[in-house]
């Protein structure tokens, strides 16, 4: 059995860790670095609970083998809060009561991170699309979905703020 | 978040002023929600050890079956396999979830002995040192079996020539010598009789599965002392601490279960069926040990609520005044117990409805078939009565060419009514609630109606 050094970014920092063939990156995050955001709800890419970022692209972690990911840059939910700030999805998922159990919220928000990243002005209906491989059980998806357009409008908000002190 | 309706603190005048409302109305941030956002929230599986054992289970093929024998010698050759656990290690194998509250008879194994009684029914249990060693091992288990005629409806369960599929020797539950749990009130064939109408229908359920994100599990961490530190998602950790506690024959107080986050529950971890057989394995081979059901476990034998089946039969008469209900009502609880008898005694006691009825005859039967053993979810025994009752509400009313609220409201129970468990109704508040709510949806009542109370005696109105 071959083992692999992988090295990649999480979170903005360098790691490297052993991946056999069968070590996901999900229990590569899990087991090996210690970060415990994405779940296992499945282990079969259906729940989206394990949901990161790869690249900048939603991911689902437990399908992704670790070994194939060597010079990747990995985003996932621990590293979304600048010091003591939320980011603005976190901070409109806890204003909006779009948790209940926890478990599918770490990989509903990195679908919504990802989605607001190359779309900053989405409609609900693409908010739905985003979120589509991400199963929340305790139905939350209309706070989900306000939470993240919610969201979208204090990125703005905040963007516009920034423009306007650059022309200052 | 604006409220659809404003409190109307009438209803509450006696106990406190309109300006006393502290919580109600208000915004309470979810002390939670920051972990939840953040990753922060432990649930049990996000620790790791560096020796953690891996447990998994080989489970029956078969509904129904003899065991005829078992060879592990396979398994055991895994390369990382550590030890495979029959009933034989479990030394308290046959239990019952709610024999700590006087229910018996221990009608469940922890680990199949002689016959496996439903599809998914666990036989051996292998650790090892990775998830894929104990998902091999248990794969290379070989059981064999002899096939057995499978019992897989309710009512053909409680016929007298259906085969016996429990060593408690009925295919029911039962309930202090009767064969269902039962409600007797006035004389129901003498309200039929009476009757200008009679009305039958059935209503069924099929299985509803919790289907948590999380699926059901637990990390049994041996400590220094002896004593074993159970991380679990049980909804009932005290369950759990003193089932298992019988179940591997230690003093409760050798066990510490933490718990209390859960990601997703809706009752489906109530059961207490994966810590017994962690805390053997961990205690076997000195070695933290988890049990994780994987999602096609959580999806074919974790409990779901069970399948039901009502008759309900009304003898109505021509004003709207239902005078006789007969209800059949059978609780599939399927291969064991589990929480289903305190179920279908919900049931019971939710019957006939929340109306004023004089003749009442009811069995809730709690059945055992040879399917996935069913248990508590959200409200069970409860919530598939009151379908079938406020179905047959609607269509009686329908029948009659009556209004469904106006005859909900003829029929609706007052302070004063006697039950048909003979306890004097109090507190009644459904006449309020359905004249509320036909305004909230303009929905016109007569006057009559509108005027009727429930803290004004039937009788006045008659």
């Amino acid at each position: 059995m071959s083992v692999k050094i992988v090295n990649l970014k999480v979170n903005g920092v360098d790691k490297a860790f052993m991946a056999r063939p069968e070590t996901t990156l999900l229990l590569a995050l899990r087991e090996q670095l210690g970060l415990m955001g994405a779940k296992r709800g499945c282990a079969q890419g259906a729940c989206g609970s394990c949901t990161v970022l790869l690249d900048g692209a939603p991911v689902v972690s437990c399908l992704v083998p670790a070994a194939t990911v060597d010079g990747g840059d990995v985003a996932t939910v621990e590293g979304l809060a600048d010091g003591r700030r939320l980011s603005d999805v976190q901070q409109a998922f806890i204003d909006g009561f779009a948790t209940q159990c926890g478990f599918c919220t770490p990989g509903m928000i990195m679908s919504a991170e990802a989605l607001l990243a190359r779309n900053p002005d989405p409609t609900a209906d693409e908010v739905n699309e985003a979120i589509s491989g991400n199963v929340c059980r305790c139905t939350g998806y209309a706070p989900i979905v306000s939470a993240i357009l919610d969201a979208a409008q204090r990125r703005r908000e905040r963007a516009e703020g920034a423009d306007q002190e650059a022309t200052l | 978040m604006p409220r659809v309706n404003p409190i109307d603190s009438s209803f509450f005048k006696d106990e406190r002023g309109p300006g006393d409302f502290t919580v109600i109305g208000k915004t309470v941030p979810r002390s939670d929600a920051l972990g939840h956002v953040t990753g922060r929230t432990q649930f049990f599986e996000d620790r790791t050890f560096p020796d953690l054992a891996h447990l998994k289970i080989h489970r029956s093929p078969h509904h129904h079956a003899l065991i005829d024998s078992v060879d592990t010698s396979e398994a055991l050759r895994v390369p990382g396999v550590l030890r495979v656990l029959t009933h034989e290690d479990v030394p308290a194998n046959w239990y019952g979830v709610l024999r700590l509250i006087g229910i018996g008879p221990d009608d469940e194994v922890v680990l199949a002995e002689d016959r496996v009684i439903y599809r998914g029914e666990p036989i051996v249990a292998v650790v090892a040192d990775s998830e894929a060693a104990a998902l091999e091992g248990a794969s290379k288990v070989k059981v064999s079996y002899t096939v057995l005629p499978a019992v897989l409806d309710v009512e053909e369960a409680m016929s007298p020539d259906a085969p016996v599929i429990k060593k408690a020797g009925t295919n029911y539950f039962v309930y202090e010598g009767h064969h269902a749990r039962r409600i007797r009130f006035g004389d129901v064939e003498a309200g039929f009789a009476q009757a200008d109408h009679v009305f039958e229908w059935r209503y069924s359920s099929a299985p509803i599965e919790h289907a948590p994100t999380e699926t059901t599990g637990c990390i049994v961490e041996p400590k220094p002392d002896g004593r074993l530190l159970i991380h679990s998602n049980t909804q009932a950790a005290f369950f759990t601490l003193d089932n298992t506690a019988l179940i591997i024959n230690r003093a409760p107080t050798d066990l510490q279960v933490k718990g209390g986050t859960v990601g997703g529950g809706f009752g489906g971890k109530v059961d207490v069926m994966v810590e017994p057989l962690a805390c053997i394995a961990a205690t076997l081979t000195n070695r933290p040990v988890k049990f994780v059901y994987t999602r096609e476990e959580e999806m074919q034998v974790s409990s779901p609520r069970a399948a039901e089946r009502i008759y309900i039969k009304d003898g109505v008469m021509n004003d709207g005044r239902i005078v006789a209900r007969k209800i059949m009502l059978y609780v599939d609880a399927g291969a064991y117990a589990r929480h289903s008898p305190y179920g279908a005694t919900k049931a019971a006691a939710h019957l006939p409805g929340p109306y004023t009825i004089p003749n009442v005859y009811a069995d809730c039967h709690c059945v055992y078939t040879n399917r996935t053993p069913s248990s508590a979810m959200r409200g069970f025994g409860v919530t598939i009565a009151d379908f079938a009752i406020e179905s047959q509400m609607d269509r009686v009313a329908r029948a009659l060419g009556m209004d469904p609220l106006q005859f909900r409201l003829v029929n609706a129970y007052r302070d004063g009514d006697m039950k048909a468990h003979r306890k004097e109704a109090s507190g009644t508040a459904l006449i309020e609630v359905i004249q509320r709510a036909a305004a909230l949806v303009g929905h016109d009542l007569p006057a009559e109606y509108q005027a009727m109370s429930s803290s004004t005696p039937r009788g006045a109105i008659a």
